[in-house]
């Protein structure tokens, strides 16, 4: 369920995206020269540390408010580190430790790496696919230490960065913490674990791409509908109707499963059983919806969307590397056919409709 | 016309979770009592009137109906429960889903109130079957090239032609027909069909049995020679029944009846793995159990956007599309991700049973009660596209 306070905030974020992310402006923009007013317009409205709570330095936003700003967010698909940033933030809390400003990352950002809290608070470990690490001024970690789960901030030149790229260009680092002290740390709550994280960021991927998933199933049919072939609008075409249709059940598939699970975590901000089936679930499912949609919108748009000048890559390829972050559809549908088996048969209708 | 899709997050209320476990405690009774066997979906009889008769003692059927005839006022929400958990459940209701699902409905809105008063609680109570006469040979998904001609007599109509595909018919007390009261004219090709309500036993009606690939009897031929239906059978506008057709097709489109089809496949792929499947096994079986969230909850919130009194015409047929797909496709995956079970597994004939079966139902779920294709015209209209 929305609240009043969604539209709102949400309203906020569309305006600034709208204001300062325009993407046939960005896309023009090889400089990058748009990225420090926008930063400086999301930071002004307190976006990056919607999940921190007032006394941490953040705006202390609901979660279902921040996840709005993240389905709005999607719709534009800018390769600047505003879910990280939400999301470190909302991970610090998770230990009571104050944010800092400026952009911000997560680590670990794959469900199989692991970081190690020694017993003298020095982290040791390495792991990949850090999304915007070399971008990012500080980062947010998940370590194992003796005593338990612990978060610590780290700055980022503290660190070894080695540069990756996803197929959209954005930074996809390996990260090294060869016995880094961070800035501070903490043992997390009680019951948070790197699941739970992995769980977090894969509902905030689910709700940015279904939110891309929407711009690219609006921008196809309004090409469909323009461009002619054969004397008429390539949409009046049975085959490219059929296609377009399939691509709006993905878009529906990616948005209501999307939607289910930021609700849930809305709701009951635990990640217990429900969760997991809601989150779990919303990552496979638009991630499939990602493979099967940026398919179908290159299929309709022919070479011209196969160019850089055209803005449809900034949205099919970001859809597409959101995929391998926090845990890809393989990884967790392995987790949930596990989790579904052990289970069994007779419990298994009933956990379905209990959701 | 938009691409804005909406699935608004509906949960179902308490009530209905209430209402959940009186339905299960209900089935398991008759489970025990040998009414119908849960694993061994198309065996027995599919057309149970006793059975439905208990369904309607207990206020499933017409639930959402005025209580005036003999409805309970209940949600769309309540009725989805009772409608999944019956599925589920594999429980024969062929006898009284169609008049629940469609043909009540219609007579709600378009029938005179004597006709009312004196079908609706016999639905209610799980006494009357009803068959839908759409198409004929010469017209299925094409449903206004419909021929089947209804001749203005005194005191009412005659009719002459034939209807095929009519699943129940061989059972059902009344049809709900379309029939052709007027030539098409050049400027609406839809013109001229009329809907009537047609007691089965007039005479000059003839049902014959078509059997379908699966060994089964649901489809017949329905012949009209002479059959004279009253005046008061007329359902709603003479010549306008196109205007009609189209308000209650996202309830018939988007119940869970369009993804839980072959369900028990699942349920018995689970029950072959046994608690640590194998990775790929675990793969499979994860991205099924996503499959099946994304549409149950695509499809209660289609329920419940539709109880609220929108119109989701397009998620309602987005639901069938991708539904009915996934039912289709089930039976195959399941088949996969067995290929490499030890023989000696327990349910292996109850699997081996279920998967030959629902691997000759799978062809018709994409076909029955609106085509792949026409979903995805009707979607792609919605979009701005036509």
């Amino acid at each position: 369920m929305t609240s009043e306070s969604d539209h709102i905030v949400a309203g906020v974020a569309a305006r600034i995206f709208a204001d300062f992310a325009d993407p046939q402006t960005i896309n023009r923009d090889k400089g990058g020269a748009w990225k420090v007013p926008f930063w400086r317009a999301l930071s002004d409205a307190g976006l990056p540390l919607a999940w921190v709570p007032e006394q941490l330095g953040g705006s202390g936003a609901t979660l279902a408010d921040g996840l709005a700003v993240l389905s709005v967010a999607g719709r534009f698909a800018v390769a600047m580190p505003l879910a990280e940033t939400m999301m470190a933030g909302w991970l610090l809390a998770r230990a009571g430790l104050k944010a800092p400003d400026g952009t911000m990352t997560i680590a670990p950002a794959r469900p199989l790496d692991r970081i190690i809290l020694g017993r003298d608070g020095i982290l040791t470990g390495r792991v990949c696919g850090v999304p915007f690490a070399s971008d990012a001024q500080h980062i947010a970690v998940l370590a194992e230490g003796e005593s338990g789960t612990a978060v610590a901030l780290v700055a980022t030149k503290d660190c070894r960065i080695d540069q990756g790229k996803t197929p959209a260009g954005d930074a996809s680092d390996v990260v090294t913490f060869d016995h880094v002290k961070p800035l501070r740390h903490a043992l997390a709550l009680a019951g948070f674990d790197q699941t739970a994280l992995m769980l977090m960021g894969s509902v905030i991927r689910s709700v940015q791409s279904a939110g891309t998933l929407e711009a690219i199933l609006s921008l196809s049919v309004a090409y469909a509908n323009e461009r002619v072939a054969f004397e008429r609008p390539i949409g009046k075409f049975q085959a490219v109707q059929q296609n377009l249709a399939r691509l709006a059940g993905e878009v529906a598939a990616a948005l209501a499963v999307s939607g289910s699970a930021a609700d849930t975590l809305a709701q009951h901000d635990a990640f217990d059983d429900a969760t997991f089936l809601e989150a779990a679930s919303a990552k496979i499912r638009c991630s499939e919806a990602a493979t099967e949609s940026a398919g179908i919108a290159h299929q309709v748009f022919g070479a011209i969307g196969f160019t850089q000048e055209h803005v449809l890559h900034r949205f099919t390829l970001r859809l597409l590397a959101w995929r391998d972050d926090f845990g890809n559809e393989s990884y967790w549908a392995a987790e949930l056919g596990k989790y579904v088996a052990r289970l069994g048969a007779d419990e298994f209708w009933p956990l379905v409709a209990s959701r | 016309m938009s691409t804005n899709l909406q699935f608004d997050q509906i949960r179902l209320p308490r009530e209905c979770e209430i209402l959940r476990q009186d339905v299960r405690t209900f089935l398991a009774d008759e489970i025990a009592n040998g009414t119908f066997d849960p694993h061994r979906p198309g065996h027995g009889d599919s057309h149970d009137r006793a059975f439905s008769k208990r369904i309607g003692a207990k206020g499933w059927i017409g639930m959402t109906w005025p209580k005036k005839y003999g409805g309970h006022e209940r949600s769309f929400l309540e009725r989805y429960v009772v409608t999944e958990e019956f599925r589920v459940a594999n429980a024969p209701v062929r006898l009284h889903f169609v008049a629940d699902r469609q043909s009540g409905p219609i007579l709600l809105k378009y029938a005179p109130e004597h006709i009312k008063a004196n079908i609706l609680p016999r639905i209610c109570r799980g006494e009357l079957c009803f068959v839908i006469g759409m198409s004929e040979p010469g017209s299925g998904s094409d449903l206004f090239a419909a021929r089947t001609k209804a001749t203005k007599v005194d005191k009412g109509w005659r009719i002459n032609g034939s209807k095929i595909w009519t699943s129940n018919a061989h059972v059902a007390d009344y049809m709900l027909g379309l029939f052709r009261t007027s030539s098409p004219t050049k400027e609406n090709r839809r013109h001229g069909l009329t809907q009537f309500l047609v007691d089965m036993k007039t005479p000059g009606i003839t049902v014959n049995p078509i059997y379908q690939m699966t060994g089964q009897h649901d489809f017949n031929e329905v012949v009209f020679e002479d059959a004279l239906v009253p005046d008061d059978h007329v359902m709603g506008e003479i010549d306008g029944a196109w205007k009609q057709a189209t308000s209650e097709l996202a309830y018939e489109r988007s119940g869970p009846e369009r993804f839980l089809e072959t369900f028990y496949v699942m349920l018995e792929l689970i029950r072959a793995l046994g608690p640590e499947p194998d990775i790929r096994s675990a793969e499979g079986l994860g991205r099924l159990v996503a499959q099946l969230h994304a549409l149950r909850r695509m499809s209660v919130s289609v329920a419940g956007m539709l109880q609220a009194g929108k119109e989701p015409v397009v998620e309602g047929s987005i639901v069938k599309d991708l539904g009915t797909i996934w039912e289709q496709k089930l039976p195959h995956r399941v088949r996969e991700l067995t290929a490499f079970l030890a023989p000696e597994i327990g349910n292996r004939a109850t699997l081996e049973e279920q998967l030959a079966f629902a691997t000759t139902v799978a062809p018709k779920l994409t076909i029955q009660g609106g085509t792949t294709e026409i979903l995805r015209g009707i979607i792609a209209r919605g979009l701005g596209l036509r």
